[in-house]
């Protein structure tokens, strides 16, 4: 690991509006320290945030409030996240190991980086690590690479499940930038790879998540967290659905779909969404759905499976989101 | 080389030391504390060798930086018996013969009692998903899922 400077901040430290823009924050650390471990983060100084006052779960009349620095399994556990948003329980439970979760934060977890390999193999090509050297991914082997929203510089997916969960509930990200909350909705935080895959948010230098905010509409009823992976258990998805519905009469009163290993972001189009309100919940329209909201999917060689396994898995996701077992 | 200060509790005693900043807990508690207990495998969070309890949750000691831990009690598998004294756990894994080779036996142990910290698990589903963090190469795992169990329960 490259030696760095290390500071531990305090809530003193927020106050000014110096020094925390040339560093890396750390907080759990699991991601980071990894990748610094691979020589693919290299930062000459690192600012701890570990003892900053971020690590409560709040609830308030209008949803729940996360703490940036609440651990993904302290946040899961939650009886609040159980009983009222347990597609974001079944989402956290489902990635990674007990002692990740036990460290990673929430905060962390929407800014993890791809698990492309190309990304983490130092000795290939990556735009992602190196702009302008080129994606190995493209023509290498890419099974676990991006289907949706993908550029000529970029196929990496985004490997969180917690954030596929944030995505469907419409999360709102308040973030710290230079004294002033700024408050995000969760769909502008990540980015589509573009022609500058290097950023994989659209946060600033300095800016620090503090908490991630939960409308109070929990789809506590009709839910489902489907993940799909190479094993069940401590493995990413290759594709994942977060689905959630509120039917009346047979009607779909709201719906939110959102797809995990297919993007570099988690896929969720609300145009699509608001087509299928007022329709019965039923397969075809289910189908009708899934084709809508893959429309362009495109792949690349080992991941064309991808496609019609991702248009199952939605279709499969709302129907156990409907008929809850 | 630049050293930073950090203050934690280390199987119950007080520690104060500098360490320059890259120092991760377990090379730390291996290189510095001479606690081998702890076992390195993959270093990168992917084998579960390396678990120990911070505040009582499992965690990967191989990716925790040891300054960042300041005011954390960890603990080790050193921290919960001694050949003399056994912790419960540990003599549950040996009779339930839950190891071969035994070099991930003291990570399995230190998961087992943070699933019991926790308290969150309602099916043989939820056991092993918390086990699976915890990599066996001999594949003991019919009785280390046993002896996970046991603990789960009676301990």
């Amino acid at each position: 690991m490259k030696p760095f400077e290390y500071t531990r901040l305090s809530t003193d430290d927020l106050s000014s509006d110096t020094a925390l823009y040339d560093t890396t924050f750390l907080a759990g650390g699991t991601n980071l320290v990894d990748l610094m471990k691979y020589g693919v983060e290299k930062p000459d100084a690192i600012a701890d945030i570990g003892q900053l006052p971020y690590d409560q779960i709040e609830e308030f009349a209008d949803g729940l409030r996360l703490g940036a620095l609440a651990t993904n399994a302290d946040t899961a556990y939650h009886p609040a996240v159980k009983n009222k948003y347990p597609v974001l329980n079944k989402a956290i439970l489902s990635a990674a190991s007990s002692q990740l979760r036990n460290r990673a934060t929430n905060g962390g977890n929407l800014l993890q980086r791809t698990r492309c390999y190309y990304f983490y193999d130092t000795a290939m090509p990556c735009n992602k690590r190196e702009p302008g050297s080129g994606c190995a991914a493209i023509k290498g082997f890419n099974r676990i690479h991006a289907i949706l929203g993908t550029s000529a510089s970029c196929i990496a997916t985004h490997p969180s499940d917690m954030c596929v969960a944030l995505a469907a509930l419409e999360a709102k990200v308040h973030i710290l930038r230079k004294g002033a909350t700024l408050v995000m909705p969760f769909d502008q935080i990540h980015r589509l790879p573009g022609e500058h895959p290097e950023k994989d948010h659209n946060l600033e230098p300095g800016d620090l998540i503090t908490h991630i905010e939960l409308p109070n509409e929990g789809f506590s009823q009709n839910f489902e967290y489907l993940k799909i992976r190479d094993r069940e258990s401590y493995a990413f998805a290759l594709v994942s659905v977060a689905a959630c519905l509120k039917v009346s009469a047979g009607k779909i009163e709201d719906v939110r779909v959102a797809l995990g290993g297919v993007a570099h972001k988690p896929w969720k189009l609300k145009e699509v969404e608001h087509e299928f309100i007022g329709k019965e919940a039923s397969t075809e329209n289910f189908k009708s759905l899934a084709e809508k909201l893959i429309k362009g999917a495109q792949g690349f060689g080992t991941n064309n499976f991808k496609i019609p396994l991702v248009k199952r898995a939605i279709v499969r996701a709302l129907n156990n989101a409907l008929n809850p077992s | 080389m630049k050293t930073n200060h950090v203050h934690f509790t280390l199987n119950g005693e007080s520690v104060e030391v500098s360490i320059e900043p890259w120092t991760t807990l377990l090379d730390y508690l291996r290189y510095n504390q001479k606690l081998v207990g702890t076992k390195k495998g993959c270093d990168h969070g992917q084998c579960g060798a390396c678990t120990v309890l911070i505040d009582g949750n499992s965690v990967n000691s191989c990716l925790c930086l040891l300054v960042s831990l300041e005011g954390k009690e960890i603990t080790t598998i050193e921290g919960l018996g001694t050949a003399e004294n056994l912790s419960t756990a540990q003599q549950i894994f040996i009779d339930e013969d839950a190891y071969q080779c035994g070099y991930c036996t003291p990570g399995q142990i230190c998961s087992t009692i943070a699933m019991r910290n926790r308290g969150e698990i309602n099916s043989e589903e939820d056991l092993k998903d918390w086990m699976s963090g915890n990599l066996c190469r001999c594949a003991a795992y019919k009785n280390i899922t046993k002896a996970a169990r046991r603990i789960y329960e009676e301990s």
